[in-house]
């Protein structure tokens, strides 16, 4: 018989090692938060909370940190890379389960996915040397030269035609974020009954209105989070932004543009930040970042669970 | 609606949906390409033997990068594994504790935080306190990423094993702790594997939590507690250069990451079909 110990002291300790490491990560999440906002404490307290989120200036010579141009370059950059991510990240999704021949879907599935796997800065690379120079020369000279011809009000919307700027980073950020938001779509893609799409073309529905009439609705919580994820990918991606937003913080930003985002600002700042209020506004433009991130995720939550409790109902 | 109507719709919208998935497609064929054609046109003996040299000069190579980025990597994992791992198999293994709903939030809001965050918060902990930047500090940057992946990755393996294991230890008189360690983590094994190699990935290509942790270091260091280089930090550094030999490298650099990425990326994602079909 072994002895007393090992049986009664042993599960006790086992448990106990175990929660106190995973309470580790709970800890280490409050942590997070706690030292972002302990960071940036000096500059709420010299802004005032809202005063530092509306602030429409950040300048590090006049010491005056507002947060508004950051923000507003991230929600900004966000929106538009998802507007233009979404119809063909959901298009390949739909392609790849629905359309495409057996032997294709696998290998489809996983180009997606490599576009996830690829690091940041290589995008960021590509974006410097290739995309950039593309913008430039496809996108932003000849329509800086048409709208200097025919529309000069435009000129100072669109701004510089230079290839680094708002532009190219919201094409490489909807890039970056397709394989977000198509691999969750096509998960809930692939889980659509196979009863359902029967019974519509036994209706004798064409190929089309069985994805549009079944198969779109009944994947929509899945379509949803993959939206989501992407968005919150977005709101955080740092080093291919930082590579082509080309960082500026004066606001109005322009279409074409340098402007910069919360975390292209932090990572191109930060090492450079030399007075206190400059480090601690930072530190607190981190904290919005992640009041915004933590908003974005339990606000995903929350739907998620009211488009499933829906779905309990019916 | 007739029928010639909603057929030649039907017909349009193939049209589109192949429009979009290859508008989805090409960039990254463009992208592998060009990283390859760039990419391999750098790779030589000098470039995995050599550390860089001053500004300007042509020639060198990443030696100094490729072993800091092979540092802070297995320090940040061996980190994040223990607290990963043990997050996991609460996760799994004691559902009914109170303390469950309140780690599984954590950790789903954890994966969603941008991995610049991680690095301020290193920053804040480890390089603050220290007066100095560290290879440590990036690696407790990178751990904090790499520590939900892991928990969920682990989770997700261990709900794959079956009750019935379990039950069959205790009917034996195991205790529950026999159990976990000696029957159901072995049998999770590979699955927990992958995991670890996702997280290690996901960690590798990382640049920005290291951008004021690690810092960068031309020299080559083993010391942890000193500023590190990586791999992903000196294509960052390498691309906003003026330096024509300096933008040569970092696309060498990039080839080898996106090559080693793509690698454990595959191997892990055929484990987890493997595991699927079999199970």
């Amino acid at each position: 018989m072994p002895h007393w110990l090992y049986r009664k002291l042993g599960d006790r300790i086992f448990a106990w090692v175990v929660l106190l490491l995973a309470f580790g990560v709970v800890l280490a999440a409050l942590l997070v938060a706690w030292e972002l906002l302990r960071g940036g404490w000096l500059a709420f307290r010299t802004f005032g909370f809202w005063g530092f989120l509306t602030g429409r200036e950040w300048n590090a010579v006049s010491e005056r940190f507002g947060a508004w141009p950051p923000l507003l370059g991230t929600l900004l950059t966000s929106a538009a890379a998802l507007a233009l991510a979404f119809f063909p990240s959901l298009a390949a999704a739909i392609f790849s389960v629905e359309y495409a021949p057996r032997w294709l879907r696998e290998p489809l599935a996983f180009m997606v996915d490599l576009l996830a796997a690829l690091p940041s800065v290589v995008y960021g690379l590509w974006g410097i040397f290739v995309l950039a120079p593309l913008v430039r020369n496809v996108l932003e000279l000849p329509l800086f030269g048409w709208a200097a011809a025919q529309a000069p009000w435009l000129v100072p919307v669109l701004g510089p035609p230079t290839g680094i700027g708002l532009l190219s980073s919201v094409l490489v950020l909807a890039l970056m974020i397709v394989p977000y938001a198509s691999s969750l779509a096509r998960d809930a893609i692939a889980l659509v009954p196979r009863e359902q799409k029967e019974a519509m073309y036994a209706l004798g529905a064409t190929r089309w209105e069985v994805v549009r009439l079944v198969v779109v609705p009944y994947a929509r919580g899945g379509i949803f989070a993959g939206v989501v994820l992407a968005l919150a990918r977005a709101l955080g991606e740092t080093m291919a932004v930082t590579m082509l937003i080309g960082n500026s913080v004066q606001l109005p930003f322009t279409f074409f543009g340098p402007a910069a985002t919360m975390a292209s600002a932090i990572a191109n700042e930060f090492t450079e930040a030399t007075g206190d209020l400059h480090l601690s506004s930072l530190l607190a433009l981190g904290f919005v970042l992640l009041l915004i991130a933590l908003l974005t995720n339990l606000g995903a939550n929350l739907v998620l669970a009211h488009l499933r409790s829906r779905e309990v109902k019916r | 609606m007739n029928l010639r109507r909603r057929r030649l719709r039907d017909g349009l919208m193939v049209g589109l949906l192949l429009l979009g998935t290859l508008l989805v497609l090409l960039p990254l064929v463009m992208i592998l390409a060009y990283v390859f054609v760039q990419g391999v046109g750098a790779l030589n003996w000098n470039f995995f033997t050599q550390g860089p040299r001053p500004p300007g000069e042509a020639g060198g190579g990443m030696l100094p990068a490729i072993v800091g980025s092979l540092i802070i990597d297995f320090i940040a994992l061996a980190i994040a594994a223990v607290f990963g791992l043990a997050a996991g198999v609460v996760l799994a293994e004691y559902p009914d504790h109170r303390l469950n709903p309140l780690l599984r939030l954590v950790s789903d809001v954890m994966a969603g935080l941008p991995a610049i965050l991680m690095g301020l918060v290193a920053f804040a902990l480890v390089v603050r306190p220290m007066g100095h930047f560290s290879g440590f500090s990036g690696a407790v940057a990178l751990a904090l990423l790499m520590i939900p992946i892991i928990a969920r990755a682990t989770e997700g393996v261990l709900r794959l094993i079956p009750w019935e294991l379990r039950e069959a230890g205790l009917a034996l008189g195991l205790p529950r702790w026999r159990v976990i360690l000696n029957l159901v983590l072995p049998a999770a094994k590979g699955g927990i594997l992958t995991g670890l190699m996702l997280a290690l990935a996901r960690g590798a290509g990382e640049a920005a939590p290291l951008l004021f942790t690690a810092f960068g270091n031309p020299f080559l260091v083993f010391d942890p507690l000193r500023p590190m280089d990586s791999l992903p930090l000196k294509i960052y550094v390498y691309a906003i250069s003026p330096y024509e030999d300096w933008h040569r490298q970092a696309w060498g650099a990039a080839l080898l990451l996106a090559f080693l990425i793509m690698i454990s990326s595959y191997l892990a994602r055929r484990a987890l079909r493997a595991r699927g079909q079999g199970g």
